[in-house]
């Protein structure tokens, strides 16, 4: 497993294909099933344009949180194996932000884990968004629901 | 004997505190910690870590601890 904080852009299915060329779970025929989720910045949001946004997190706190989770998945639902990679920093409109997935021998497993691991990530890991509009700033104060 | 407080976000821009050492004197609280660094009300929304876990204002604190308070995380 593996959880990383990037404070630079990077294409999610680069670095997916990567990791599970890597990993020493994933050799060919050591899983099933994978399923990912890929989080990317929009240019719009509450009906203003926005040029670009600011990812503030809480090193230390923010990592141990994401392991802390993806632990938790592993032992809950039987994966073999799971990344999280999390832009930081200045992020454009169609940056990644976030990339999730998960591996394991049949498709439940990886689609439950991926889809809690999202969800969690969204109300526990301490990463804020501030907003670049045209003439102003604004930091978003809760996520979306789903 | 000392403890260090850190804000995040737009809490840190709201109290102008980033990061600061305060002392420990002995049985305070999450609660109390907000107070030494601000006199106003904390947000109904605040959120508490010590020690990088979330805990309640009523969590007690010692010395070496690090306290955090941030508003609703929005990451993903």
């Amino acid at each position: 497993m593996t959880v990383e904080i990037r404070p630079e852009d990077y294409d999610p299915w680069v670095e997916l294909s990567r990791y599970q060329a890597r990993s020493d779970r994933l050799q060919p025929g050591a899983f099933g099933a994978c399923a990912s989720f890929v989080g990317t910045m929009r240019d719009f949001s509450e009906g203003d344009n926005v040029s670009s946004m600011t990812l503030e997190y809480y090193p230390g706190m923010t990592e141990k949180q994401l392991n802390d989770l993806v632990e938790g998945a592993i032992a809950n639902h039987e994966l073999i194996d799971a990344l999280i990679l999390h832009r930081v920093g200045e992020v454009r409109p169609g940056d990644a932000i976030v990339l999730v997935a998960t591996w394991s021998a049949h498709r439940k497993a990886s689609f439950d884990a991926c889809r809690l691991i999202m969800e969690h990530l969204k109300s526990q890991a301490p990463f804020w968004k501030k907003e670049q509009l045209s003439d102003s700033e604004r930091w978003v104060e809760s996520n979306t629901s789903g | 004997m000392a403890i260090v407080v850190k804000c995040f976000a737009s809490l840190r821009e709201q109290l102008g505190v980033s990061e600061k050492s305060l002392d420990c004197v002995g049985g305070q609280t999450i609660s109390d910690v907000w107070y030494a660094i601000t006199s106003d009300p904390p947000p109904g929304n605040l959120l508490c870590a010590c020690n990088l876990e979330y805990v309640d204002f009523d969590h007690l604190v010692k010395d070496g601890d690090e306290v955090a308070f941030f508003p609703p995380v929005t990451g993903g």
